[in-house]
């Protein structure tokens, strides 16, 4: 995707926001990601020369890092963990089943735009698993229709929200 | 006024927590009772959460498992004045928190505080002892702070159990005129929230140890790498550090002395491998995440090439509770060269998941049977896996072993983090082999070669065992594979990744043929 004029101006200013750190990039990235929810492959350059850094820098490090999307994706990130504990709770039907109900793979986001669906690798509360985290809600002991539900409940957020603007 | 406490950190939260508070929130307002709402951290008995307390007599007494329909009753129960536990007959009412015996069997040191108040309270945390190492450690020339750490025996937390004033002892000796103390935040093993738990429920003690690390070697840079599924935790270190900054515990002048320690959180961004000390430190310069060889040390080339300080969480915490009470108290606990106390965390299918520190040396079964009481299913425990995805299962003879670094490297295991994961009758222990193989093949940094293709190679031979293809042979393949994974990767991730899946071999054959 192609950046305008105005995303240029606010790539801009991100990347002035945290030029002064020490090793910058994670943080531009993250920050990039926060605002864009990919990696523009045109702010790639950009970061690049205002960092010192050759494009191909820039590029291995999208590359390296699960957290950095090259593709817009879906509105909401939907992760499920995939980690051990959660295995242990029933995860991995909650994972057929998620897939299923959604329609999509992992790395895949629903047809609506609406969701993201991916694996995480532990989300730290593996003591009440199996976890999901949707943006930064993180939801525990998640069977297959809490699932079903967790989903509605953010479809119907999001209807709302269309609504009322 | 009476005050209600309800938890709030990760699980608590993902148990329902905030929904809770909100309800109790709304029914004090409408009622106009004369209750103060305390959001606390987790005591880590996550079983128990959405775990209500009140305070009564200066005691603190719990509910468990608080649902939204209950919260009235329970306002009930706490207004009414002629209330006696001894009498209480409400179904969720656990008596007095602190002697339920899954918590009165614990050592507390790290996590003494952990739910006690609000997290972010620094007056809380100043009553309760915190910042009296700080200021001891102000008063002490840098060789003697090393000294204290070293006389402790404390040996980092984060896996490879190294001595920590050992590795101090080499930054305080190289000289440079910049080094950093790094907080390796980025808890990757599955199973575990010991870290979370501590940033979360007692950040300052983090925050302490790690000003004090800077005393100790002459740095005063600190970073906080943190991984980036923690969001909870990302929140509240942010406050917690933005709080020190205005009340002159962090920046130029500490506690108003010419000392300067600058502190700042940094996030991963979902690489395992990260949590490797040298590829943590490559992510923070801003790079791919590739391990790189030793030496040099970290602690004499790290960060930008300056001499740095690389511990754990719970390391750094220690640090907090060993300048306050002094080495020789905490030496006290623990068992031969393992010294102190080892938050094991609980996890899994398990009827009572949570963090458990003890002094190390209580065994394996303890844990699983006396604290966890079996598993959350019913069902028969058929695996225990320790020390994260990296950790072998450990063999059903060996439960008894007692939880220390050495007796459990003698049994060709590992503590590493204190993660416990169980595993009921129902797991398929190919599936777990397969997993920990396909875990290697995904966040492998792609350095060498064995880790990189041997994980690949793996889930092939894997899957070709799968599907009753040569399965003798294919076998013996695996294992030739597993031994040169393990004897020429350079670091743990593809060194030990045979581990889980060698010993699902030999523990679990019936599920591989
Ligand atoms: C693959 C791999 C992953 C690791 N992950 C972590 C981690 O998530 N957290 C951690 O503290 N140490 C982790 N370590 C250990 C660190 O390399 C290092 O030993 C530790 O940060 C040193 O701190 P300590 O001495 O306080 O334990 C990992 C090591 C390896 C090989
Ligand atoms: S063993 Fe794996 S993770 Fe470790 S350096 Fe080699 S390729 Fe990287
Ligand atoms: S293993 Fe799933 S949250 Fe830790």
């Amino acid at each position: 995707m192609g950046l305008n004029l105005d995303y240029k101006a606010e790539l801009d200013n991100i990347i002035r926001d945290h030029i002064d750190m020490e090793g910058p990039l994670l943080p531009v990235l993250h920050a990039v990601m926060a605002r864009f929810s990919h990696i523009p492959k045109d702010a790639i350059p950009i970061i690049a020369r205002k960092l010192n850094l050759s494009s191909a820098e820039v590029s291995g490090v999208v590359s390296f890092y699960h957290d950095f999307k090259k593709e817009k994706v879906g509105r909401h990130k939907v992760q499920i963990c995939r980690s051990e504990a959660c295995q242990a709770m029933g995860s991995r039907e909650l994972e057929v089943h998620a897939k299923k109900s959604l329609k999509v793979d992992f790395g895949e986001s629903t047809n609506d735009d609406l969701i993201f669906l991916e694996p995480v690798y532990c989300l730290g509360n593996c003591a009440c698993s199996p976890s999901v985290r949707i943006d930064d809600e993180i939801h525990a002991r998640v069977t297959p229709s809490g699932f079903d539900k967790l989903i509605s409940d953010l479809r119907s957020v999001n209807h709302h929200k269309a609504r009322n603007s | 006024m009476r005050k209600l406490f309800i938890p709030n950190d990760t699980s608590a939260v993902a148990m329902g927590s905030n929904l809770v508070a909100n309800r109790f929130e709304e029914l004090i307002k409408n009622k106009s009772l004369d209750i103060q709402i305390i959001r606390n951290g987790s005591r880590g008995m996550f079983w128990l959460e959405p775990l209500v307390e009140f305070e009564s007599d200066f005691k603190r007494f719990g509910f468990q498992s608080v649902d939204l329909s209950e919260v009235e009753s329970i306002l009930e129960f706490i207004c009414d004045d002629s209330f006696d536990a001894a009498l209480n007959k409400h179904p969720k009412f656990l008596g007095e928190t602190e002697s339920i015996e899954y918590f009165k069997k614990q050592q507390r040191l790290s996590f003494f505080r952990s739910g006690l108040g609000d997290p972010l309270c620094i007056d809380h945390y100043s009553s309760l002892e915190g910042f009296t190492g700080l200021k001891k450690a102000l008063e002490m020339q840098p060789q003697q702070i090393v000294d204290e750490v070293k006389n402790s025996g404390l040996r980092g937390r984060g896996g490879a159990a190294f001595p920590t004033g050992i590795k101090w002892q080499t930054v305080l000796d190289t000289a440079h005129s910049k080094k950093y103390i790094v907080c390796n935040a980025d808890e990757g093993d599955s199973g575990t929230f010991a870290d979370r738990l501590l940033m979360e429920s007692d950040p300052y003690q983090l925050i302490e140890g790690m000003i004090i690390a800077g005393l100790a070697v002459n740095a005063n840079q600190g970073y906080i790498y943190l991984r980036s599924e923690y969001p909870f935790a990302h929140a509240t270190l942010n406050t917690a550090i933005s709080r020190c900054y205005a009340e002159g515990i962090l920046g130029q002048n500490v506690l108003g002395k010419k000392i300067c320690f600058e502190l700042e959180v940094r996030l991963g961004a979902g690489a395992y491998i990260c949590g490797e000390e040298t590829s943590l430190l490559e992510s923070l310069e801003g790079k791919r995440g590739l391990v790189r060889s030793k030496p040099p040390l970290p602690a004499i080339e790290g960060l930008f090439g300056c001499p740095t300080v690389v511990n754990n969480v719970l390391t750094l915490g220690a640090i907090s509770t060993i300048l306050c009470k002094g080495s020789d108290y905490y030496k006290n606990y623990g068992t031969g060269r393992s010294r102190g106390t080892l938050p094991v965390q609980l996890s899994g299918n398990i009827k009572r998941g949570g963090l458990i520190e003890i002094p190390f040396g209580i065994s394996l079964r303890e844990i699983v049977e006396d604290f966890g009481g079996g598993t959350f299913s019913g069902n028969p425990v058929k695996a225990i896996q320790v020390g994260g995805p990296l950790g072998a299962f450990v063999d059903r003879d060996k439960w008894d072993t007692p939880m220390d670094y050495e007796a459990f490297s003698a049994i060709n295991s590992m503590i590493g983090h204190g993660g416990i994961v169980v595993f009921d009758d129902q797991i398929n222990m190919f599936d777990q082999a397969r997993f920990a193989m396909e875990f290697c093949a995904i966040e492998s940094c792609g350095k060498c070669t064995p880790c990189r293709i041997g994980s690949t190679r793996g889930l092939e031979v894997l899957d070709k065992i799968s599907s009753k293809k040569d399965v003798e042979d294919n076998l013996i393949l695996l294992e030739e594979l597993c031994d040169t994974m393990e004897h020429s990767s350079l670091c743990a991730m593809g060194g030990m990744t045979p581990f889980p899946v060698k010993s699902a071999v030999e523990l679990y054959k019936e599920d591989f043929t």
